[in-house]
């Protein structure tokens, strides 16, 4: 059994040499590419067992060690974010291999370009240096923006263009944020940063360059404006990494310069950020109640859904605090899980010939009853209904809120569950509308649906399986010392 | 009329952005608390005299690997998105027929001494990899065709080689010394030196992959 | 204040007018050459801030830092200049449609 140490390492070369594979060998791309998705699956798996009930692992990469060189950090917050992606990626990966038939012109193109995204977010996760975060966000928002492109057309294009204009804009305001915390305190390093920092205004300034493209980047509202279109237009299996995977390697980013390296008083900018997650929770789904095309809908439900990872940042007692944040995580893993399903039920819907209009979706989901199953029951971890883990989720931030008094915060989490609740059903329910209409004839190979089904279920599982999942969030106690950084605070 | 007012408007958001900034950098400590010490008493572990390359190679070694996987999913992002298209060959004119005669062995010889160089000077796999591109270019636009035993897999190997053969350095050095991309003090100028070797070539053809502007065109059996 | 700072300040001048162009200007090329000058902005504030004690030797790692963001810089507007391309000739205009509302 190797070590954990190198567990870590191949957790980001396994996908990085696996996409240089798949260029290197378009035939073999798609059988390249699931392998690896199964060796990340059992490195993140061994990874848990083996650093389970322990402290975090920090590894030293050249043997170098920080100041001078950089080093990976592996605690629960990451390992919990590596595990998510690994499991909603192999999920799309194995949709991806009927979806991307050979035939189709420059179909092997998807592997290289999906797995250099998969290496920068375990990268992204793995990463205790913020100048390395940078690289990895540029390495992840450009495969991205290829990813969406890869549909062709007007919509996609631009969808794509302005995408890529809005990441690159990010990315290079965030590395002047870095510059500037650099000169100041003379170190990259992360856990370094958060010693040296003090709660000045020049410091502060320079972390909002850090945290300002990071809202961005994770479409908070009212900066949400380039997901709709890159996301809705996008393949199926490319819009289910966006809105489960990469919108929240981003949000990853925030929570860890909030718990490592924001210093004392930084209060308002959490009240700020839980106040834009609560108008993300009301206007997304507002958004998503208006729209007619079924992508678009799936695509507001996420800017949405995203704004419930930001209401922890408004609570200030440690107990609570901490119990906010398995809260939410434990909504990013579900949530990853049951949007990942959604869109690729839509993309089976629309493969099958649908013209992507939510009336005309009763024309052909009859044909599709195994898809349309798992449409429903990703619905039910959206809306946050019992026995999902999105309704434990839900639960764990109601009495946090509820805890700490803050009434505002619980009466939106409610209010976003009546409103999911409404669109997911506006969708269920025509479907099962019965018409006179002919019904459409099927077009094309049969969509993959029994992966799609699993991945639907998998919240479900969750639900009953919370306990065990949650420990691994406790791996070197990141989330116990949300006293500010700077405070030097114990757990 | 709208956009004029959003317009200054902007202009004047980032007047007050821009106050912002400018104070922060001026309160900056007058004396740099950087790393100059650290990387001065480490450079003779690094294997090579230039801080400049040591800090990229060895040190945060790890940032230059992902650097060189941005560059090749750059490639692998346009040949996704487009086919090379095809450009009428022309004749060059005598200006630039002699040009490329004359330059472009001068720049292949400068940019393997830019390479070497980085051990001591500034120089190193990237500015060599720059006029090796720069180098391709001029080929490129007087009209010489690619040789056709390049447009398959010789040339995705030479695309990907320097993400690679950094990677791969870097994983069989693990059982030796310990740790991911640890170079043993006596080897590490050799090391850099290959690393640096595989990553000029392949930034080369990778900004010279760019300017032709997509994937080659399919052929029979391609 | 030393020529360091000068030279920082006309960064943050750079990046703040990249930044402005970015939004203003309507063709993706001149959006892309925005995002150019803003990155040159940002290079020009870390590099020149690694030379604030004269006397000294100048700070490596910055400098280190800049060549590694010039090169993903690089990377990025090959990309983006090809995505442009492929949005010209699908819509026939090289400037992004007008967002919807929302």
């Amino acid at each position: 059994m190797p070590s954990a140490a190198t567990l870590t390492v191949a957790v980001v070369l396994l996908p990085l040499l696996g996409a240089a594979a798949c260029f290197l060998a378009p035939r073999f791309a798609r059988s390249v590419a699931n392998v690896v998705a199964v060796g990340i699956v059992v490195d993140v798996i061994a990874l848990t067992v083996l650093l389970s009930g322990g402290d975090a692992l920090r590894y030293r990469i050249g043997g170098w060690g920080v100041p001078l060189g950089i080093d990976l950090h592996l605690d629960g917050l990451s390992l919990f974010m590596l595990l998510t992606t690994a499991l909603t990626g192999s999920a799309v990966s194995l949709y991806g291999v009927r979806y991307f038939v050979p035939d189709r012109d420059n179909a092997a193109g998807f592997w290289p370009l999906w797995l250099s995204l998969w290496a920068a977010m375990n990268a992204l996760f793995l990463s205790g240096d913020v100048f390395n975060l940078y690289v990895t966000l540029e390495l992840m928002g450009l495969s991205a923006v290829v990813l969406v492109a890869l549909a062709g057309g007007a919509e996609a294009l631009s969808g794509a263009m302005r995408y890529l204009l809005m990441t690159m804009a990010a990315s290079l305001t965030y590395l002047l944020g870095v510059a500037l915390l650099y000169h100041q305190a003379g170190t990259l390093d992360i856990e370094l940063l958060g010693a040296r920092l003090e709660s000045t205004p020049p410091t502060w300034i320079a972390l909002c360059l850090l945290a300002v493209p990071a809202m961005v980047k994770s479409a908070l509202f009212p900066l949400h404006f380039w997901l709709p279109p890159a996301h809705s237009s996008a393949p199926a299996p490319v819009s289910a990494v966006l809105s489960a995977l990469v919108v929240k390697a981003t949000v990853y980013l925030l929570v860890r310069l909030w718990l490592d390296i924001m210093p004392p008083g930084r209060e308002p900018l959490g009240t700020t950020l839980a106040l834009f997650g609560s108008a993300a929770i009301i206007w997304g789904s507002w958004q998503a109640l208006r729209q007619t095309e079924l992508k678009l809908l799936v695509a507001y439900s996420t800017v949405a859904q995203v704004g419930y990872l930001f209401l922890p940042f408004a609570i200030r007692d440690p107990q609570l605090s901490a119990l906010a944040w398995r809260g939410a995580m434990y909504f990013l893993l579900c949530h990853a899980l049951a949007k990942a399903a959604m869109f690729l039920a839509v993309g089976n819907l629309s493969r099958l010939g649908g013209s992507g209009r939510i009336t005309e979706l009763r024309l052909v989901a009859y044909q599709l009853p195994v898809t349309l199953l798992a449409f429903g029951v990703a619905g039910v971890t959206i809306v946050g209904l019992p026995p999902s883990g999105g309704f434990l989720a839900k639960w764990m931030l109601l009495e946090a809120s509820l805890g700490g008094g803050y009434w505002w915060l619980a009466t939106i989490i409610l209010a976003g569950g009546l409103l999911s609740a409404a669109y997911t059903f506006k969708v269920v329910g025509l479907a099962f509308i019965e018409d006179g209409d002919r019904p459409r004839t099927r077009t094309g190979t049969r969509p993959a649906e029994w992966v799609v089904l699993l991945l639907a279920l998998a919240p479900l599982a969750l639900g009953f399986a919370a306990v065990p999942v949650l420990a691994v969030l406790d791996i070197g106690a990141p989330l116990s010392d949300v006293t500010a950084a700077g405070a030097g605070g114990a757990p | 009329m709208i956009e004029r007012v959003l317009v200054w408007t902007l202009a004047g958001v980032l007047a007050a952005v821009g106050t912002g900034l400018g104070y922060t950098v001026l309160s900056l400590p007058p004396v740099d608390p950087g790393l100059s010490e650290q990387v001065a008493a480490q450079l003779p572990a690094s294997g090579v005299e230039n801080p400049v390359t040591a800090v990229l190679l060895n040190f945060r070694g790890y940032d230059t690997l992902l650097e060189i996987a941005v560059m090749s999913l750059a490639v692998m992002g346009i040949w996704s998105l487009a086919v090379m298209p095809r450009r009428r060959v022309g004749a060059p004119g005598p200006v630039l027929a002699f040009l490329v005669q004359v330059l472009v062995p001068f720049m292949i010889l400068l940019g393997a001494y830019l390479l070497w160089a980085g051990s001591h000077e500034a120089g190193g796999a990237f500015q060599a990899g720059a006029v090796f591109a720069a180098a391709m270019v001029l080929v490129l636009l007087a009209g010489a065709p690619l040789p056709s035993a390049l447009s398959h897999w010789p040339l995705r190997l030479l695309l990907m080689l320097g993400l690679m053969t950094f990677a791969g350095v870097g994983v069989v050095m693990m059982p030796l010394e310990g740790r991911f991309l640890e170079y043993p003090p006596t080897l590490a100028k050799h090391l850099i030196l290959l690393v640096e070797a595989a990553a000029a070539v392949s930034i080369g053809m990778i900004l010279a992959s760019a300017l032709r502007g997509g994937r080659p065109p399919p052929e029979q059996g391609s | 204040m030393n020529t360091a700072f000068v030279f920082s300040l006309a960064g943050v001048a750079l990046f703040l007018t990249g930044f402005h162009g970015l939004i203003v200007r309507a063709h993706l090329l001149r959006k892309i050459m925005s995002l150019n000058v803003m990155g040159s902005g940002v290079f020009l504030v870390m590099g020149a801030l690694a030379r604030r004690s004269v006397d000294a030797a100048p700070d490596p790692v910055p400098h280190a830092l800049v060549i590694t963001g010039i090169v993903v810089a690089v990377a990025s507007t090959a990309l983006a200049i090809v995505l442009m391309l492929r949005v010209h000739a699908a819509t026939g205009r090289a400037e992004l449609p007008a967002p919807d509302r929302g």
